[in-house]
């Protein structure tokens, strides 16, 4: 008996190369379908909401890093992603277009000519974010609960209302235009790669289970000789970096962007796509992520002009917003650790449930 | 190997809740502070673990002043402490949780062996590694307590309470349980209410009274002490004619006076 007690311990779970081979098989068919219709769909308007998907995979990742493995309620994400798309655009855009839409005041040296490739650029609004968010986070994250969720928020709108008021750097209220459009399938799905390996990876680690810890219970985290302070600001760091780096891919996608886009709204649609897959879980965000995405998009039809049996309205715009609300209200009410909670899908968990199903056939034939 | 407190105080703005405590730890012992709710015994663990910053006094382990150290340090230096009223992580599994434990050491082999100890003096958590301890009976959440305490491989040991809401049968085990970790070369600090089975199982015993140490002694002897009886082991005092000493001390109320029981354990 003890033998099978200790088995656990060197983690050699059945299955490890099967599930390793299945998710190489489902990343390379997920290429190809992304290959495919890059050719094969001439309908841009889908291409474009499939690159969202992505964008947001790695904004719901980053976001749930602090919220959900680290339990620590943050709704600082619009601001930092905000330095990462401001970030990105005044790194990427040619010095012509520059000197073209600084009209009021002219950008400062030596931004104003310079340009860097896509990458550093997305890179170094990362890094920015990242910083920001170890200056914002010195103060916040001594705060608790609801307290730092306020501080956070404050702060965020802060970091809008700074960007319209330098005009010299932001170009204020006008916004920035003419963004190179690198937000390509590539780059958009390489990057959501990347993040969810690293998550996974961190999650995984004894750094990430400390993270968990601190979630479950600060004061015997703390006992077990996991310092809180650094622990929480690394993960808000990092949180930062990731959604700077989706805010950098955010303002490539979009071609233009304004303070307006970063306010406390664009928090709300991420934290709701990280509620709905579940806090502290990636799989629960990256399926959320395409749910939400293309279910915002696919419920459009509500804002136009409706007929529901004898009730023909002309088209309420926010009608779609409405609807969607009340979904997540019923997600929230029925499914409280939404889709997920903290677990993640995993091809042995699918496996059960295929076979629990299929149980469930025999029996209705037994009877 | 030895803790030694001196004149500790801690206070929670402003309220002083520990007015000077002496006590000493030594090495391979089993030590108890007893104590009614609200006497300190907690406060002085969490400022012995670092989870507090003490007002003033010393802290000593090993020669080396510890005072003041965040938490992780004295976790490194081997004193770890079981939180009062379990604290497992509920969502994470058993093994998570005992990992969480060993979060400072970085010697896998060492981890490895570690855990093997843990389920060895555990069956029941064995039988349960993948289950969320959230899901796990309140003995069994205690024990996964002391079993993620121990995986940071402490040398000092202390106890908040072990036996806090547990039944009588599983708080025999965890008591059994202290025994075999102490024989296995581990120092313990127990802080109790249960002063029967903790003094008991202790050598040397305090007792906690407002902030300050009122008593002191062997274990056995501080069991057979009237006013403890009277206090904590729920005699009657008609039942046992108290001594004129003992019985002063108590209607007088002082606090901070300390006398030294002078009864041998056997």
């Amino acid at each position: 008996m003890a033998k099978t007690a200790v088995q656990p311990i060197n983690e050699s779970r059945p299955g490890k190369v099967v599930s390793v081979t299945l998710t190489t098989i489902l990343l390379a068919a997920l290429a190809l379908l992304l290959w495919w219709m890059q050719s094969a769909i001439s309908d841009v308007y889908i291409l474009k909401i499939t690159r969202l998907c992505a964008i947001n995979i790695t904004l719901a990742l980053a976001m749930n890093l602090i919220n959900g493995f680290t339990g620590i309620f943050s709704l600082g994400h619009a601001g930092f992603m905000a330095v990462g798309a401001y970030t990105t655009a005044l790194l990427t855009i040619p010095a012509k277009s520059k000197e073209m839409m600084f009209m009021i005041a002219p950008l400062i040296k030596p931004l104003d000519t310079l340009t860097l490739p896509f990458p550093v650029a997305l890179a170094a609004g990362g890094l920015l974010s990242a910083l920001f968010a170890y200056l914002i986070g010195m103060p916040c994250l001594r705060l608790r609960g609801d307290y730092l969720a306020i501080a956070t928020l404050g702060f965020s709108e802060i970091i809008r209302v700074l960007i319209m008021n330098a005009q010299r750097l932001t170009n204020g209220a006008m916004g920035l235009r003419s963004i190179p459009a690198n937000a390509t399938m590539a780059w958009t799905y390489g990057v959501a790669l990347i993040t969810i390996a690293f998550m996974a990876l961190l999650t995984s680690s004894s750094y990430g289970r400390a993270l968990k810890a601190i979630r479950e219970d600060e004061i015997a985290a703390e006992s077990m000789g996991v310092s809180l302070f650094s622990h929480k600001m690394m993960s808000f760091m990092i949180s930062a970096f990731f959604a700077g780096v989706g805010g950098g891919l955010l303002a490539a996608y979009n071609g233009t962007i304004g303070q307006d886009m970063f306010r406390v709204s664009m928090t709300y649609n991420i934290l709701m796509i990280v509620v709905m897959g579940g806090m502290g879980s990636i799989s629960g965000s990256v399926i959320s992520a395409f749910v939400v995405t293309i279910g915002q998009e696919w419920l459009r039809f509500l804002d136009g002009p409706l007929t529901i049996g004898s009730i023909h309205t002309d088209g309420v715009v926010g009608l779609r917003m409405v609807v969607f609300a009340a979904l997540l209200l019923i997600i929230i009410v029925f499914f409280r650790n939404g889709l997920f909670g903290t677990n993640e899908a995993t091809w042995s968990g699918l496996w059960r449930s295929i076979g629990r199903m299929s149980g469930h056939k025999k029996r209705g034939e037994a009877a | 190997m030895k803790l030694e407190i001196k004149d500790l105080r801690v206070s929670y703005g402003g309220i002083r809740a520990l007015k000077g405590v002496n006590l000493t730890v030594d090495e391979g012992s089993i030590v108890t502070l007893i104590g009614a709710n609200g006497a300190g015994k907690s406060t002085t663990l969490r400022a012995i673990s670092g989870l507090l910053k003490p007002d003033a006094g010393q802290i000593t382990y090993n020669g080396e002043s510890i005072a003041g150290f965040p938490a992780k340090e004295i976790v490194k230096r081997g004193v770890v402490m079981v939180p009062e009223g379990r604290r497992v992580f509920p969502d994470m599994t058993v093994r998570e949780n005992l990992l969480i434990g060993a979060y400072l050491r970085s010697d896998r082999a060492g981890i490895d062996q570690d855990l093997k100890y843990v389920m060895e003096l555990f069956p029941r958590l064995s039988e349960r590694t993948w289950q969320l301890a959230g899901t796990l009976s309140g003995g069994e959440q205690q024990m996964l307590a002391v079993g993620r305490a121990l995986m940071a491989k402490p040398k000092l040991l202390m106890m908040d309470e072990p036996s806090l809401g547990l039944a009588p049968l599983v708080v025999k085990d965890i008591f059994s349980i202290i025994r075999r970790v102490n024989q296995d070369g581990i120092t313990v600090l127990l802080i109790e209410q249960n002063a029967n089975a903790s003094l008991r199982v202790a050598d040397y015993g305090y007792v906690l009274e407002t902030g300050s140490i009122v008593l002191e002694g062997q274990g056995r002897a501080l069991l057979e002490n009237h006013s403890i009886q009277e206090a904590y082991l729920g005699h009657r005092k008609s039942a046992i004619p108290a001594s004129g000493k003992a019985s002063s001390e108590e209607t007088s109320g002082k606090h901070g006076r300390k006398y030294e029981v002078s009864m041998n354990s056997d």
